[in-house]
């Protein structure tokens, strides 16, 4: 698979998670390699290690306010830290599980691992570089960060 | 006389996920028992609760979905599970068939989508328990 391919499924992935979690579209930007080592993260930011056939990371992250939105347009009314930590890493699971469909079942995930703040850190692997696809949804703005080797 | 209503026990290691199913499933014939967030709850409260339909996630720390599918299978034969994951490849779903699932749903989905899924499990009757 090419490496626009590749990008192509999580795209897919962030359009049919938005159009049926919460049922109203999603619009991804140009996906693009990182213009720094370490792209800006947002408040939450949920990450998955894959490892198996291919090693790497997904990491899924967005403002607290666009996910609080998303927890209510779930009929969720705990908008507790917890669960907002909670829904950034299923968004996550759920892109990076989707992806098995396209990559294969040697493409092993792990469960997620949450980081909170805009300080925090995602330990990429060593001489990769990461691509980011921006996530427009209503008024936010989130971004898929995915580092395969 | 009407049958006894399925006992639902919700398995997912996401809260957001356990409510969401909790609060979408809506069929005459389920009764809503209790949750778990991972697959040794899940079996410390099959012996308490004694579900008789069950929803698992597979990907979850502690012990894994497709582990507790089997031991769960193993103490009760007549258990309804359906596994409701975000492992889309069709090897996933067909192990867990093969460990004694009764039905998969893919991650995300929808109200309509969890309900129809139940209710292919559970049959028109809706109520009646194995």
């Amino acid at each position: 698979m090419s490496l626009e391919a590749e990008v192509g499924v999580f795209v897919a992935g962030v359009l049919n998670y938005f159009g049926t979690s919460v049922q109203q579209v999603a619009q991804c930007g140009t996906p693009h390699l990182a213009l720094s080592e370490r792209p800006e993260i947002g408040d939450y930011t949920g990450v998955i290690q894959v490892s198996g056939k291919r090693s790497g990371l997904v990491a899924f992250t967005a403002p607290k306010s666009m996910l609080s939105v998303m927890l209510m347009r779930m009929q969720e009314t705990d908008m507790s830290h917890e669960n907002l930590c909670d829904l950034v890493g299923e968004i996550a699971n759920t892109l990076s599980g989707n992806a098995r469909r396209d990559f294969g079942h040697q493409f092993q995930i792990s469960v997620p691992a949450v980081l909170t703040g805009r300080g925090g850190q995602i330990e990429y692997p060593r001489n990769s570089r990461p691509i980011v696809v921006p996530i427009a949804w209503r008024n936010y703005n989130a971004r898929l960060i995915v580092c395969l080797n | 006389m009407s049958a006894a209503p399925h006992r639902l026990l919700v398995v997912d290691d996401s809260n957001v996920i356990r409510r969401r199913i909790e609060r979408a499933t809506e069929l005459p014939g389920i009764e809503f028992v209790g949750s778990a967030r991972n697959g040794v709850e899940a079996l410390e409260l099959h012996a308490q609760l004694r579900p008789t339909l069950v929803t698992m996630d597979l990907t979850m720390p502690e012990m894994d979905g497709a582990e507790c599918v089997a031991q769960l299978v193993a103490r009760d034969p007549g258990i309804l599970i359906l596994v409701i994951s975000a492992l889309a490849d069709k090897l996933t779903a067909i192990e867990a068939l093969e460990r004694g699932a009764s039905g998969f749903l893919c991650k995300p989905f929808t109200d309509h989508q969890l309900n129809e899924a139940l209710r292919k499990l559970i049959g028109p009757a809706g109520g009646d328990t194995p």
